[in-house]
């Protein structure tokens, strides 16, 4: 334990040095108007990706950590540099780039794929690295500890990882099966698990509330899944067994939709989750600048505990639900035919 | 809408680090804690089915005991049985014995004395006789002194010879 709490430490320290943070004072005509706060503008901003790590704002200060761009000009060719040169510019634009509402486009009008380290990207890679601390801490500790009872981190870790292998994998996928599937399954359930926990953080990044995160996910659960299937799967969508001919012209279709749905529903039902817990808790902290009064804050403080709390419980239950449905699908996809 | 617009830059990095993830994990992280941990259940399996053997092997050896034990008492009370048995039967036999020998040196003493009074018996006649010829004499003597009565003798013996 003491030995990880040095290396996220050092690693603290680490992405501190990589920050120097670019303290700015707020361009002057924004502070001349009184702006009126628009609760949704600040949330959707939140639930967002940007190009910078925007941590603090002191007094008229924002306090960010600049990100790297990185974008591939179909003309020009790859191109990095930092985000702080877009939100320095007065326009907004660098080297012929501008930047508007964190989209990128070139001013010339050439096609540009965007490969920026952004704030989820850069949360990713901290999540990335935090996993992999964790679990070869944990597997080193069980090579050291062979043959001896769990301990620290080992003992908290393994209840969760042996519920997985057995009340998820086993359970889902059947004896004969399940094992090739449970590094994949505990990769899942920890990376969303972590990385919920990591969007909990005030100042953290909304990864496993992205969509193209969450599509990610799903794509490679519905490969894994369909390159896994058997007879018995494939038979069941186009010839669904003891069904009458005629019924099988509306029920192929319902089938392979369905294929294409359950990975859909497990991108959509992530997303939305952590966003809206996400957007809820926004909305209870906005109320304070809504009324522009402190009285509601008691109330806005209680509240806000209550969903961070059961914001606790749902990124642990998302990460569990994820795996589960994976698991489910990849026991229909590799079930053998009894009968 | 943006929120629900996936950026293809996040799913380039996803699909790369998640990909990395997975490959380091399922190498480095996965295959020792699975293994480690499916080995301790082995472990832990193989300690619980030799605890089991072990009761098992306990409990038939206490039943052998037990059926031992049995045996013993019952060769015990066997024993004992035959014990007594052949300790009653000395005993009856002595007694038997006892009862033959007493009743025959009995019978030896009654024949000895039967012996004895009948040879006693002889001997008082014999004396007898001897004291009644002695004591007839001497009346005889004392009588017969006169001759008239010695006269009167010899006749009543003659009238009582002639008689026969």
């Amino acid at each position: 334990m003491k030995n990880i709490s040095i290396r996220l430490f050092v690693l603290f320290l680490f992405l501190s040095a990589l920050a120097t943070p670019s303290v700015r004072a707020e361009e002057p005509h924004k502070h001349g108007e009184e702006e009126k706060f628009n609760a949704g503008e600040m949330i959707m901003h939140h639930v967002a990706d940007e190009h910078q790590w925007h941590f603090a704002t002191i007094g008229h200060t924002h306090v960010t950590l600049p990100l790297p761009i990185i974008i591939y000009d179909t003309n020009k060719g790859l191109k990095i540099f930092s985000s702080s040169h877009f939100y320095h510019s007065a326009d907004g634009t660098h080297e012929g780039y501008k930047m508007e509402h964190e989209h990128i486009s070139a001013l010339d009008g050439a096609k540009l794929y965007d490969f920026s380290i952004t704030k989820n990207v850069a949360s990713l890679i901290i999540s990335f690295i935090l996993l992999l601390t964790i679990f070869f801490t944990v597997a080193k500790s069980y090579k050291s500890r062979s043959g001896k009872s769990p301990k620290g981190l080992q003992s908290a870790l393994e209840p969760i990882i042996v519920f997985i292998r057995d009340e998820v994998a086993k359970n889902n996928i059947g004896e004969k099966h399940y094992r090739r599937f449970v590094p994949y399954l505990l990769t899942l359930f920890f990376f969303i698990w972590i990385n919920n926990l990591l969007g909990l953080i005030p100042g953290g990044a909304n990864l496993t509330g992205n969509i193209a995160v969450t599509l990610t996910l799903a794509l490679i659960t519905f490969f894994v899944v369909n390159f896994n299937g058997k007879g018995t799967y494939w038979g069941h969508i186009f010839a669904m067994p003891g069904v009458p001919k005629w019924l099988l012209i509306i029920m192929t279709p319902v089938e392979i939709v369905g294929v294409f749905m359950k990975p859909f529903s497990l991108m959509v039902r992530l997303f939305a989750n952590i966003t809206a817990g996400h957007i809820i808790l926004l909305s209870f902290l906005s109320m304070i600048f809504i009324f522009e009064s402190l009285a509601v804050s008691p109330a806005v403080a209680i509240f806000s505990t209550f969903i961070n709390l059961i914001e606790l419980l749902v990124a642990a239950l998302q990460a569990y639900i994820f795996t589960v449905l994976t698991a489910s699908y990849i026991g229909a996809a590799v079930e053998e035919h009894h009968h | 809408m943006e929120l629900v617009t996936p950026q293809l830059g996040l799913i380039f990095w996803q699909l790369v680090f998640f990909g990395i993830l997975f490959f380091l994990l399922a190498k480095f992280a996965w295959k020792p804690i699975l293994g480690s941990l499916q080995e301790r259940e082995h472990q832990i399996q193989s300690a619980l089915d030799l605890a089991e053997k072990t009761r098992a092997d306990m409990a038939k050896m206490q039943s052998d005991n037990q059926k031992l034990l049995a045996e013993a008492r019952a060769e015990r009370d066997s024993i004992l049985k035959a014990a007594k048995e052949s300790a009653d039967r000395i005993i009856a036999e002595s007694k038997d014995k006892a009862t033959v020998e007493g009743k025959r040196i009995i019978e030896d003493a009654r024949e000895a004395i039967n012996n004895e009074r009948v040879a006693l018996v002889a001997q008082m006649r014999k004396e007898m006789v001897t004291i009644s010829l002695d004591i007839a004499e001497k009346v005889l003597r004392k009588e017969l002194s006169d001759k008239t009565s010695q006269e009167k003798l010899v006749a009543d013996l003659a009238k009582e010879a002639r008689l026969n």
